[in-house]
């Protein structure tokens, strides 16, 4: 029987006052009852449009199925043919613009809550029902980095018989998922479940080793290592290039959500410093600007406004996240752009900012802005986040001459198979494409390590 | 787990530490540091890597004693292990086409100076050094520099050594006697690396500062050591720590470094309360 309800089931929304203060996650996995009633409003197309819309095509109407039978073990097998990270993918992923903006249920009406209930379903499902590793080729596989796409491209490998090894620059795993993400939207226990479950899976993750400096890729291949999957992320903080921003007061996001997210400086009992912004200007439309600004919230700022330079409907943050965002008290200034920050004795004090409109020519899509003469003006800040993105890690650039990489730093691979310029070296993730999603991270990491697994079956019949 | 091999006290502020670190040893060029943090609570903080024994799989760093993580190292001892440790970070110090450099070191800053002047002998170029500590109790590495340049030019804030004077003033009588000295090297704090640069830019001397920087992951990801050279933003853990020194602005270098200064020191004070009340 389907579910008529033209709106998705509820979920629990931690009360405002608690988000003000703590890293609590702030939205809650659907009740048993929910979910139920939530996995009755699927219609099981025949030709369901919203695998289409999944970067890894997860079969989505077949878990939710799986959910209405209450059989949700079934259903987290289903998920993790395709996922293996249902609980932060469940979390994280731009449903919006991904499977719930083709679900035809959202023609009348909202689409059917699938990021909720793929994550109810991996939340329910605890480390008991994940596969033991398989017993296959003595091949070691070396993967560089353990964000999203080299956990995945890891599990994928374990799972096709490989012993698969990451190497991690920081000290803790995780990547973007540690070092980007808040708690209140991905909380670490997610994270270390994940990551505990690849332990099982046989992987290994080998800490503080930044490759490119304390080994070489020629030093991977020396060590007995088959292949090299490079996952470096996008760990280059972008900036605005404006006068003022070498200023105390002004980070990149990356500096900020580090500070507080892997050296957790918001706790008293942590040694890692970080000043409690009193007004807060944070500069960018992301998920990662909207990550900033609720937690300048919760370290306590007094004000904290966001600063896009388009309107609101461009911004290509969740829309969950500005929501909640909003609901904290963040405030916004769209279609303007900061020009200048303004210190005193090396202090940021204020910040000179302007209106920005569309270029005539190109009025869809996202066009060219330019600043509208006469608009500047003031605001008194303290602290200044630029959140306006990332590019491509630098490191292997300098030391990796074997491999080639695009001007920006990006490494340049064949787009199907992710081979890079050097032989049985992989590269996918942002590394490749530039800051992207955690669910396209993800679907690199996974082709790849078939790739891998196809390069080296050829290699041992030769 | 590092494990610490030796620990050495220079002087009541400064020791050397070596550490089992077989992977950083194996890649370690002069002039490159590590990060480290000592506990689960610690901060990172970036230390210069003074020696590396490939051999033995050690490297050594030099410390002072100026805040809650390196009193925090402090208080561990040989047999110890501090909880991460990562590198070689940074561009290595390895200029070359040189034949005759003054390394300028200021306080602990003689821990990276001494490599890099030692690399320097070895492709060839004649190195002078001049070393400059607030007073002779805080003198480090000095048989290390003799050993170096014989006619090492040891001054002190104070005079305590008998040499009361800045290294600039040696450096300006250097420079001026002009006998075809085509490098300097500046190692030290900002307003030392500053003044040098000064006294250097007049003579269109190519000078070399090593930038230290307030930093997190030491992999171009937080930013936090970001400085302006020549107009272009550029990041000490990656593109440096080693610039132009007649293209940094140290003026907002210097703002940069004492960011969280205030944060730093209630914290350190915190830290020296706990150990009044044991």
């Amino acid at each position: 029987m389907i579910n008529k309800s033209k709106l998705k089931q509820p979920i629990d929304i931690l009360n405002i006052k608690k988000r003000k203060t703590s890293f609590e996650e702030v939205e809650k996995s659907l009740s048993d009852e929910n979910a139920l009633n939530e996995s009755l409003r699927c219609l099981k197309c025949k030709n369901p449009p919203c695998v289409l819309g999944c970067p890894v095509g997860i079969k989505i109407p077949e878990f939710i199925d799986c959910i209405s039978k209450g059989i949700i073990s079934d259903a987290y097998q289903i998920i993790s043919k395709d996922s293996f990270l249902p609980s932060i993918c469940g979390r994280v992923c731009p449903q919006e613009t991904q499977c719930e903006a083709k679900c035809v249920r959202g023609k009348a009406g909202q689409p059917v809550a699938i990021g909720r209930l793929e994550r109810y379903v991996a939340d329910k499902i605890k480390l008991e029902h994940f596969k033991s590793p398989k017993k296959g080729s003595n091949l070691k596989i070396a993967i560089v980095g353990s964000g999203p796409s080299g956990l995945t491209c890891a599990a994928q490998l374990c799972n096709l018989g490989y012993q698969a090894d990451i190497f991690e620059a920081l000290h803790i795993p995780g990547g973007v998922l540690t070092y980007g993400i808040p708690a209140f939207r991905l909380p670490r226990d997610v994270i270390n479940f994940e990551i505990e479950n690849l332990n099982r899976l046989g992987v290994k993750i080998y800490t503080n080793m930044v490759i490119g400096k304390t080994l070489t890729i020629d030093n991977l291949f020396e060590m007995g290592y088959s292949a090299v999957y490079i996952s470096t992320g996008a760990g280059l903080p972008k900036l605005m290039g404006i006068p003022g921003e070498g200023l105390g007061g002004v980070y990149s996001s990356n500096e900020f959500l580090t500070r507080i997210n892997l050296m957790h400086a918001n706790k008293s009992d942590y040694d890692t410093p970080i000043k409690i912004p009193k007004r807060a200007l944070v500069v960018g439309g992301g998920n990662v600007a909207m990550d900033v600004a609720r937690s300048a919230v919760r370290l306590g700022a007094d004000k904290v406004t966001v600063i896009y330079r388009r309107e609101e409907a461009k911004m290509p943050a969740r829309r969950d996240e500005i929501l909640h965002a909003k609901e904290e008290g963040v405030e916004f200034i769209f279609s303007s752009t900061p020009i200048e920050f303004i210190g005193n004795s090396g202090k940021l004090e204020k910040v000179k900012y302007v209106n920005m409109k569309p270029t005539s020519e190109e009025s869809s899509g996202k066009s060219h802005l330019v600043p509208v003469s006469g608009s500047e003006k003031e605001m008194e800040i303290d602290t200044a986040i630029i959140s306006i993105g990332n590019s491509a890690n630098k490191i292997l650039v300098e030391s990796e001459k074997s491999l080639e990489f695009r001007p920006d730093g990006r490494i340049v691979t064949d787009e199907a198979t992710a081979r890079t310029s050097r032989k049985y070296v992989y590269a996918g993730g942002d590394a490749v494409s530039g800051a992207a999603t955690v669910i396209l991270a993800m679907q690199a990491g996974k082709q790849a390590a078939y790739q891998i697994h196809k390069d080296l079956s050829i290699k041992s019949q030769t | 787990m590092f494990k610490i091999i030796e620990k050495e006290e220079l002087n009541s502020k400064v020791s050397r530490m070596r550490f089992e670190a077989p992977y950083i040893s194996k890649n370690y060029l002069p002039g490159q540091f590590v990060i480290l943090r000592v506990d689960e609570k610690g901060e990172r903080i970036p230390l210069t890597v003074f020696n590396a024994n490939k051999s033995l799989g050690t490297i050594d760093v030099i410390y002072q004693k100026v805040g809650l993580t390196t009193m925090k190292l402090d208080e561990k001892s040989s047999g110890d292990t501090i909880l991460d440790l990562v590198g070689p970070l940074g561009k290595p110090s390895l200029v070359s086409g040189f034949s005759k450099a003054i390394v300028v070191s200021g306080g602990v800053g003689s821990a990276m100076a001494c490599p890099i002047a030692k690399h320097l002998v070895s492709i060839g170029s004649k190195v002078e050094i001049i070393a400059g500590f607030r007073s002779k109790d805080l003198i480090i590495l000095e048989d290390y520099m003799k050993a170096i340049d014989n006619d090492l030019e040891l001054v002190t804030d104070d005079g305590s050594n008998g040499k009361k004077g800045l290294v600039t003033d040696i450096l300006l009588k250097k420079l001026s006697s002009n006998i075809g000295y085509d490098l300097v090297m500046a190692v030290g704090p900002i307003p030392m690396m500053k003044a040098v640069c000064e006294v250097t830019k007049a003579y269109g001397i190519k000078t070399i500062v090593s930038m230290t920087s307030i930093m997190i992951d030491g992999t171009g990801m937080c930013g936090g050591c970001r400085l302006t050279v020549g107009n272009e933003v550029k990041f000490a853990c990656i593109d440096g720590p080693d610039f132009d020194g007649h293209l940094v602005d140290f003026k907002e270098a210097q703002v940069r470094c004492v960011a969280f200064s205030e944060e730093e020191s209630l914290s350190k004070a915190k830290y020296c309360n706990l150990f009044k009340d044991v």
